[in-house]
């Protein structure tokens, strides 16, 4: 002790007058270590998105593509006029919705298979399954896709017996693409929530003559909920973002995500594209407050 | 770090610039700024002025380095291909290094432009006019350019590559969008745009048109001959009604079409996999689909066609502007243009490259010489409010109009 504080006196003066400081106020010790995630979450992330409203405020050139900083809201009045924005953003919606409900009837029965049945050792392997597409990269899915709708490809092959062809490229081919490239992201939160279910409960369900479907529907699904809500802002809010895929395996379809990427990259009008981005976000914020409502957020 | 740079040497001399001359006050704001691309009135183009912007009037030092911006097989050094290498010899000979990008768009190209990060870029008609009203680019002092008097007389001083006579570029070469189909399925060989537009509905979800709103033009082409009552002189000077059929001609062909395409390999896969079995293309798809045993032909249609011709242009914030000048002499030299023409598959705007490609009948094959070839031709060319075709009774449909109109017809 003596040692040190000898030690301490030896210290530049300045420097140990703030290290005491420091010691002495622990509020300002949970400042220090607050500030910068802080400032990154508040000027990065909240900045970006202040950056991106006021960005739609803006107007531009249409020949010259420069930005002109006038205040204007001419681009949300475009967006709400014209009706093909009103088209492509209920499309939008309802791919998501649908996305999301066949995420979500795709990972109940493999989730519950996985915390419930499968021996623990094929619990693992299966979790890793399930993992193993997210490793591969998210084009190469989306032109293997591309590739099974294709008019000389596998589903053709399938059907052509029947008298059937490839439903060729277009919605239905974005649907099953998108809810196979985000299926991971409900199954995981679905089978941690079921996962925590105590097997008790199952022997008490029967106990009281319960039969299993009546189990499952009284039983599991609710506690099983909140990692359905948890899965659908994954499988919602990313096929609320989707552009490329679409792009590849959705022939003529537009979405939002093509819109903006239409309008920054191809025709230089970033308010515009601005504008169009904010959508997404409100639905989605729209989206987290019903989620919330339901109070599966406060049970994960 | 190197924006702030670039920011800083833009200040320098264009502050200079815009203090000589008063009517600058619109051309010189910041690179965001406010240009409105002028007013006064020149008769070929409808009223369009440039920005004043100077001309370099002399060649000095080399900088040691360029920085190019360019369509993609436009500068080769060998890393794609090792046979296929100009940039290498160009560095050799002028002790400029050269630093390129390529752009898949001629859109994504005029943004980078604003970045001024670019000494050079190989503009297409699309998107010079944009350049120029913009000031992002600068006149061309044709004079210090050795190869520029050997370059067809057909490209010189069009609409889309000078403003009054003074050239804003040295042409680069130039091809016509085509019409492909799938010789196994389309039969008889189309002969008009007619089979991608009113007889759209034969080959119902196999039909492809190319993603983009300069696309329009097409459309416009097609009722210009057809329609005549409608009073289209040029696919690139549409007014509201003009451009209002074009659109409904788009929707209708949209019922038929499998998907749009950009990206020119994709187009390449469709036609391999028959999920597309007609639709607009360029030559260089039309060889790689062939060479790759797709059953596919690509003709010119009897309606003319749109096309491409690519200008090199000097940004107005140059960096390297001495170096900047030595590539577009090099790139338009006959040794270069026979190669990029034959790897790129269009025909070279210097004629004198014909003698030196590998394949003696290339120039033939894609009408290098040919002006009455050229003449059928409607280069893309940006639509501004001022009508291209001479009127002035009415506004004419611009850029961004287009582009409002090509996410319409898309739905």
């Amino acid at each position: 002790m003596h040692q040190l504080r000898r030690l301490d006196d030896g210290l530049d003066r300045g420097e140990g007058l703030t290290l005491s400081i420091i010691d002495r106020r622990p509020g300002l010790r949970v400042g220090l270590l607050l500030t910068p995630p802080m400032l990154w979450l508040g000027a990065a992330y909240l900045g970006a998105l202040g950056a991106l409203l006021i960005t739609s405020l803006w107007t531009q050139n249409d020949f010259t593509g420069n930005i002109e900083r006038v205040w204007t809201l001419e681009n949300f009045k475009t967006l709400f006029t014209v009706e093909v924005y009103r088209t492509i953003t209920v499309r939008t919606i309802g791919l998501a919705a649908l996305v999301t409900a066949v995420d979500a009837l795709l990972a109940f029965p493999i989730a519950l298979y996985m915390a419930k049945i499968a021996s623990p050792r094929a619990q693992r392997l299966l979790v890793i399954a399930v993992l193993m597409p997210l490793w591969a990269s998210y084009l190469v899915k989306a032109y293997a896709w591309r590739g099974m709708f294709s008019a000389d490809g596998p589903i053709e092959w399938v059907l052509q017996p029947f008298g059937l062809n490839t439903p060729g490229y277009g919605m239905v081919a974005t649907t099953v693409t998108l809810a196979y490239l985000w299926l991971p992201y409900m199954i995981l939160p679905v089978y941690a929530a079921l996962e925590r279910v105590p097997d008790s409960l199952f022997e008490a369900s029967a106990d009281l003559g319960a039969g299993s479907v009546h189990t499952l529907r009284r039983v599991v699904l609710p506690m099983a909920f909140p990692g359905f809500v948890a899965g659908s802002i994954f499988t919602f809010s990313l096929t609320m973002g989707d552009y490329i895929a679409v792009k590849i395996v959705g022939g003529t379809t537009q979405l939002l995500g093509n819109v903006v990427y239409d309008n920054q990259g191809a025709a230089n009008n970033l308010p515009f594209a601005a504008a169009v981005a904010t959508v997404p976000i409100v639905v989605m914020l729209g989206y987290l407050a019903a989620a919330r409502r339901t109070g599966a957020l406060e049970s994960l | 770090m190197r924006k702030n740079r670039s920011r800083r040497r833009w200040s320098g001399p264009a502050a200079l610039a815009c203090a000589g001359v008063l009517a600058l006050a619109t051309a010189c704001g910041t690179s965001s700024g406010d240009s409105s691309g002028g007013g006064s009135a020149a008769e070929d183009q409808g009223g369009f002025t440039a920005p004043d912007i100077p001309m370099q009037d002399s060649v000095g030092d080399p900088e040691g380095q360029v920085n190019i911006l360019a369509w993609p097989g436009y500068a080769e050094d060998g890393s794609t291909d090792k046979s296929v290498d100009w940039v290498t010899p160009f560095e050799e000979e002028t002790g400029c290094q050269a630093n390129v990008k390529y752009f898949g768009t001629s859109d994504e190209a005029v943004q980078l432009m604003k970045t001024g990060e670019y000494d050079v870029v190989s503009a297409s008609g699309d998107a010079t006019l944009r350049l120029i009203a913009s000031g992002d680019v600068a006149p061309v002092n044709t004079d210090l350019l050795k190869n520029y008097p050997d370059i067809a007389p057909f490209l010189k001083d069009q609409k889309f590559n000078s403003v009054d006579g003074q050239m804003y570029g040295v042409p680069h070469g130039w091809g016509a969008n085509l019409l492909m189909y799938n010789t196994d399925v389309v039969k008889p060989a189309p002969t008009s745009w007619g089979a991608v537009f009113d007889g759209a509905s034969d080959y119902a979800g196999k039909v492809t048109a190319y993603d983009s709103p300069i696309y329009i033009a097409d459309a416009a082409l097609y009722l210009m001959k057809t329609q005549p009552d409608l009073g289209i002189e040029d696919p690139y000077a549409l007014d509201q009604d003009q451009l209002a059929a074009a659109v409904d001609l788009l929707k209708k062909q949209k019922e038929n079409v499998s998907e749009y395409w950009s990206d020119y390999l994709k187009e390449v896969q469709a036609f391999k996999s028959g999920d597309s079995v007609i639709g607009t293309t360029w030559e260089v798809i039309n060889a790689v689909a062939q060479g790759e045993g797709a059953p596919v032909e690509a003709v010119l249609p009897e309606e003319g066609s749109t096309g491409w011709s690519d200008t090199w242009m000097i940004s107005s914030k140059a960096q390297n502007p001495n170096c900047g000048y030595l590539w577009m002499d090099y790139i338009t030299s006959p040794e270069a243009q026979a190669q990029v023409a034959e790897y790129f598959g269009e025909a070279p705007a210097n004629t004198k490259a014909c003698a030196l490609t590998s394949d003696k009948t290339f120039c033939d094959t894609y009408h290098a010489e040919d002006a009455d070839y050229a003449a059928q031709i409607h280069y893309w060319t940006t639509p501004i409010e001022q009508c291209l075709d001479g009127r002035t009774d009415v506004t004419c449909t611009n850029y961004g109009d287009w582009t409002t109109a090509w996410t319409e017809v898309k739905g």
